[in-house]
């Protein structure tokens, strides 16, 4: 999809004047949290685990050469094949030569965000081949050709009368009103194109080092059919998705849907190692793993920002990020949304492009606190925003006003008896902009604050005061 | 026991009584208090926005103006933050001044965390008939833990009825340079804030922070809603 990461201003305006996003969000937020937390609660030790869960994932990155290695020599083992793509372009001309090697005339997809990264569909698409998403969101916003809003529930900006619609105007549906009703015309929709499909496309959860198998959840039971049906599944993951062995799935199978849609466990859960050997029923007769690099291990060799690559998208961190919750997905630019869209997206699209990304966030934190492997956003966020500034190869994006705010308000913070004496300049300077009790009609930048806060007239300052009063 | 103020530089500019309730209230309890004259800004506003080398120089003023102190009280929960957390990694290459940083990081107390956790005094004597809520302002609340400190002071005052509103954790939108970055943002944040205050019935809304207290209480007059925002030590220095 196109990256508009620099649109961040506008598009999070036009966000807070839709009156259906708004709703959506305010929805998710009240439904998505409560269930989330409930489901924690029932944990015994859900602060251990969460511990245990990073832990797992940052040993991991220590060593990550070594598991990749081994993933890759027992997925051959179990007869299915693996292919490095270096960036998105790799990765897709790898798909599409698979396709057209084989013939492959019909797509179904699982929902996988990192096909959405790598924009797979349009490429797929373009050499004439017919593409379905089969997740219920991915393949409403398939027809709508919008990008995902959320980690979880990409289609969760649209209300079911925008859907009903939609349904209609591309796939000429009777006019409907009930949900399950929708749900039931997508299904046989998709029915067909499951039994059509020459290829199935799916992420990946956990790739397991050891066993070379792959680990995909899900509730609707798509996935199940897109690797089950098709004779070739082609799976794609980013390097960071290994875990070392079936032992490390135990943590996530208690976190994962908790923290993604607030139930104990998902509907579905499927572990895939290798194509169907002879005699078994199911399973694809072709297993492709696609390993992407697409700017990950520049992360992982940079200290500060490697914990990024612990994310296991499960979405919490934006169902409970009250900046998210405002301005939903589009406004991100780019596929990854809320906080872990700021720290992601900058680190792997055009970095000046991206630079409002990690200052779209108060630092309030809460992300950090519902992470199920407790990534420290708000600390990559600070160091992310620390690169920006001083860093001469992101870019040095903030504009000279700001810097030159910043200096001369650093200049005087370091000395005393100039604080001192600007603050009592200021006492005198904001004289005119007192009406009734308040500072009005502040210059810019401050009118950006004076325009929806009154704003308290500096008083004589407490050290001044101290003074008076520590003598008596 | 013999403290040093930390007095944050809004609370020197804008809301000097709430310094003055400190004071008041630190004397009342029988703690000494004394003020260090050369400490300015701890540096977080920089920090925080990536400045990180305009922060260094005001932290190492901020280590050197409390180095004779014994333990410091700052009534500004993202203060004690800065302090106790990101001086750490201000310094994590520096080890002379690593290991002054980690002196004043363990001996700086936010406010009320002083009072229960330290001294161990929770009623003051304070008295306000009235009706109030609590803000979890996100840096005391995620940044240091603090929750139980701050209700259990405010329970404590006579007369008052405390009530929680529905989400007190929920961030205010201020966040430093986010408001004046995303400024249509951070308004439809206070926005819901405020609406959360209200619907709780409190003719005021008490915090630890006061950035964020800056931030909904401007809100509420730029509205003309008749709710107070009160920092803890303006409610803790009523009627003593
Ligand atoms: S950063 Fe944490 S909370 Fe956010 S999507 Fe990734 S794992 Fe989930």
């Amino acid at each position: 999809m196109d990256i508009k990461t620099d649109q961040f201003q506008e598009l999070s305006k036009k966000a807070l004047t839709d009156g259906h996003l708004q709703q959506a969000l305010q929805n998710l937020g009240a439904h998505i949290q409560a269930m989330r937390n409930s489901a924690f609660s029932l944990l015994d030790n859900p602060e251990n685990l969460r511990e245990q869960a990073h832990n797992i994932k940052r040993e991991t990155l220590d060593r990550l050469d070594e598991y990749l290695e081994h993933l890759e020599k027992n997925v051959m083992r179990s007869g299915g094949q693996v292919h490095w793509a270096r960036n998105a372009s790799e990765a897709r001309r790898l798909i599409e030569t698979i396709a057209l090697d084989k013939g492959v005339k019909t797509v179904v997809k699982g929902k996988s965000m990192v096909t959405e990264e790598i924009a797979l569909n349009k490429g797929l698409i373009a050499h004439g081949i017919e593409v379905s998403e089969t997740d219920l969101g991915e393949f409403i916003i398939q027809l709508a050709g919008e990008p995902p809003s959320h980690l979880i529930g990409p289609a969760l900006h649209k209300t079911k009368e925008q859907i009903a619609e939609l349904f209609s105007e591309k796939l000429g549906a009777k006019p409907m009103k009930d949900p399950q009703e929708m749900t039931t015309f997508a299904r046989k929709a998709l029915r067909q194109r499951f039994l059509e499909a020459d290829m199935g496309i799916t992420g990946v959860n956990f790739a397991v080092a050891e066993t070379g198998s792959i680990v995909l959840f899900e509730n609707e039971g798509n996935i199940r059919l897109s690797t089950t049906l098709p004779k070739i599944h082609v799976a794609v993951m980013g390097i960071e998705k290994v875990i070392p062995s079936l032992d490390n799935l135990d943590v996530f199978l208690k976190l994962l849907p908790r923290s993604a849609t607030g139930q104990k466990l998902s509907s579905y859960i499927s572990i895939i190692t290798g194509p169907k050997r002879d005699g078994e029923r199911d399973g694809a007769e072709e297993f492709h793993l696609v390993i992407l690099d697409n700017g990950r291990s520049k992360i992982l060799a940079d200290e500060d920002l490697k914990e990024t690559l612990c994310c296991i998208r499960c979405g919490a961190c934006l169902d409970f990020c009250p900046v998210y919750l405002k301005i939903g997905g589009h406004s991100y630019g780019w596929v990854y949304s809320g906080p872990i869209g700021s720290i992601l997206t900058p680190q792997l699209t055009n970095r000046k492009q991206a630079h409002q990304l990690p200052y779209a966030s108060t630092l309030c934190g809460v992300c950090a606190e519902v992470c199920p492997v407790k990534i420290n956003i708000p600390r990559i966020l600070i160091a992310l925003r620390q690169r920006y500034v001083e860093d001469s190869e992101w870019g040095k994006p903030n504009s000279v006003l700001e810097k030159g705010a910043v200096a001369l308000y650093a200049c005087t913070m370091r000395n005393r008896w100039l604080y001192e004496k600007v603050s009592r300049m200021a006492r005198i300077v904001q004289i005119p902009f007192i009406k009734r009790g308040g500072l009005r009609n502040l210059p810019p930048p401050l009118n950006r604050w004076s325009r929806h806060h009154e704003v308290a007239p500096l008083e004589k300052t407490f050290r001044d005061q101290w003074r008076r009063f520590s003598k008596k | 026991m013999r403290i040093t103020l930390f007095i944050p530089c809004l609370i020197d500019q804008f809301h000097p009584q709430v310094g003055k309730n400190v004071v008041h209230i630190l004397k009342k309890v029988g703690v000494e208090v004394d003020f260090a004259n050369e400490h300015t800004c701890c540096g977080q506003p920089f920090f925080n926005a990536g400045y990180w080398k305009k922060a260094i120089p005001l932290a190492k003023r901020t280590i050197k103006a409390f180095k004779s102190a014994h333990v410091v009280v700052a009534p500004s929960g993202s203060c004690v933050h800065m302090i106790r957390k990101h001086y750490l990694e201000l310094f994590r290459d520096n080890p002379v001044w690593l290991d002054q940083a980690h002196e004043l990081s363990e001996k700086t107390y936010e406010f009320s965390e002083f009072l229960i956790k330290v001294i161990q005094v929770d009623d003051l004597g304070a008295s306000l008939k009235g009706k109030v809520t609590y803000h979890d302002s996100c840096q005391v609340l995620h940044g240091l833990g603090l929750s139980s400190e701050p209700r259990q002071l405010i329970r404590k005052v006579r007369n008052l009825e405390f009530v929680e509103m529905e989400r007190p954790d929920l961030c205010c939108g201020f966040g430093g340079f986010f408001s004046f970055k995303f400024p249509h943002i951070a308004e439809a944040m206070v926005e819901e804030k405020v609406k959360n205050i209200l619907a709780s019935g409190a003719e005021a809304v008490v915090g630890c922070e006061i950035s964020c207290l800056m931030n909904i209480g401007g809100y509420l007059k730029h509205r003309g809603i008749p709710v107070r925002a009160l920092h803890l030590a303006d409610l803790l220095a009523c009627g003593i």
